[in-house]
């Protein structure tokens, strides 16, 4: 089955088995990948963070109605954490999805992060970049949550949107996040809650203007369906003015680096990891660090080494 | 590392109940496998479709409102027409021991009711993914 040549016909059933090899780091997918990549670039690709519960996926449930009836295709790739014991996962995102059914221009998929810290997982823009070929115009991206996983979208997402809500802490403790530093647009939900005002007004007051543009603060409740065309007129907006200044082609080479280095990490864990002369002597070197006759730093670079020399 | 396995389960129809198929998602996950709940009231069109999207390799169907002779039947038929016959599709919930038979020659590989152990659903979903 050429996965590839149906994916760009628009074909569901491949785009699905395309992201599985991926996901599943068979060899075809760096076949495919390579094949995919030409196709792609023309997808708006929308990040969303922020805490566990603050309602991304029943926010984004609204927002792929509303892009729809904007006449846009819409993509979204899920991510939930995957238990460090069992290595399983529940992949919860898609129940508040439930909407959207049968429509042939959404294409949901939910994926674990399969050890992977960060909040997204390593296959996550993989399959971005599959919905993306497929012909999706737009792709939210819903990570995990918790940990870092703002810093890693937002140096992957087009536009980075910020899910908070009311009642997760003072002024104080608004002025600590960091999480205030890399949205674009920031959604207050669940409006509804009390406290709703407060919150909006500390967020104001922390959040800067960056490259020209002003993180709009919106309120929204995803269970009522308040604030959704505004949240949804935000983020075109963002986009049209990555467009107007230029910064999409900068934001684009960034992404680049950015994708081209944890690549290159992962081809030398792999190589360090599935290489049996390296891990001789791999095994060797970590007894004499642990018996002090060489600092761990000294022998990874003698890992290097060995591992470029293979 | 071994494959992981990705199973969906759903409740097709209107039967509101979801404790049990809940334990079993949660037994799955324990077992190593990713689970996606797709909740209540699917038809089995949307039902297919997500079984499509997510590329899974099982799908379990709870229904304890009776209906399951008419829903479980429809999700193989459909699921077979989008070329995705090989996805295994289980059963589960308040079903009579005379539809049995009828739902394994509908498709279906198997039913388990409640008081099946836990583990028997588990080792079954496991067994079953491998052959995919």
């Amino acid at each position: 089955m050429d996965h590839v040549r149906l994916l760009l016909a628009g074909d569901k059933r491949a785009a699905a088995k395309l992201i599985s090899l991926i996901e599943d780091d068979e060899p075809e997918a760096m076949e495919a990948l390579a094949r995919v990549h030409p196709h792609t670039g023309r997808a708006h690709i929308v990040g969303f963070t922020g805490p566990p519960g603050a309602g991304k996926s029943s926010l984004i449930n609204r927002l792929v109605r509303v892009f729809r009836a904007r006449g846009k295709k819409v993509g979204v790739v899920a991510v939930d954490p995957t238990s460090p014991f069992t290595g399983g996962a529940v992949l919860g995102d898609r129940v508040r999805m439930a909407d959207t059914g049968t429509d042939p221009g959404v294409f949901i998929r939910s994926m674990a992060t399969r050890g992977h810290a960060g909040g997204l997982a390593l296959a996550t823009f993989d399959a971005v970049r599959v919905l993306d070929a497929m012909g999706m115009d737009v792709v939210f991206v819903e990570t995990v949550g918790a940990g870092q996983s703002e810093v890693d979208i937002a140096a992957r997402a087009h536009t980075t949107v910020v899910v908070e809500m009311p009642l997760s802490g003072d002024a104080v403790q608004v002025m600590k996040a960091g999480l205030l530093e890399i949205g674009d647009v920031y959604s207050v939900n669940k409006v509804d809650l009390t406290g709703a005002d407060d919150f909006v007004a500390n967020l104001k007051f922390q959040v800067t203007p960056r490259d020209g543009w002003t993180p709009p603060i919106l309120r929204t409740s995803a269970s009522e369906g308040l604030g959704i065309e505004e949240l949804a007129n935000a983020i075109e907006g963002h986009l049209a003015h990555l467009k107007s200044t230029g910064l999409l082609d900068r934001k684009e080479v960034a992404r680049a680096r950015q994708e081209i280095f944890e690549n290159a990490q992962r081809l030398l864990q792999t190589n360090v990891r599935d290489n049996a002369k390296v891990q001789v002597g791999f095994d060797r070197l970590a007894t004499r660090v642990a018996k002090r006759k060489i600092d761990s730093r000294a022998a990874a670079l003698l890992v290097l080494r060995s591992a470029g020399r293979s | 590392m071994a494959k992981k396995i990705r199973v969906l389960i759903a409740k097709p129809g209107l039967d509101g109940h979801d404790r049990g198929a809940k334990v079993i998602a949660r037994a799955l996950r324990d077992a190593g496998m990713e689970v996606i709940y797709t909740g209540l009231r699917q038809m089995p069109e949307d039902i297919v479709e997500a079984a499509v999207q997510e590329d899974v390799d099982a799908v379990g169907l709870s229904c304890l409102s009776g209906a399951h002779m008419t829903l479980f039947p429809e999700v193989v038929k459909l699921l077979r027409r989008r070329k995705a016959g090989d996805i295994v599709v289980v059963g589960g919930g308040i079903i009579p021991e005379e539809d049995i038979p009828k739902l394994k020659k509908a498709g279906i590989k198997g039913v388990f009711g409640p008081g099946t152990p836990l583990e028997e659903i588990v080792a079954f979903f496991r067994e079953e993914a491998k052959g995919r």
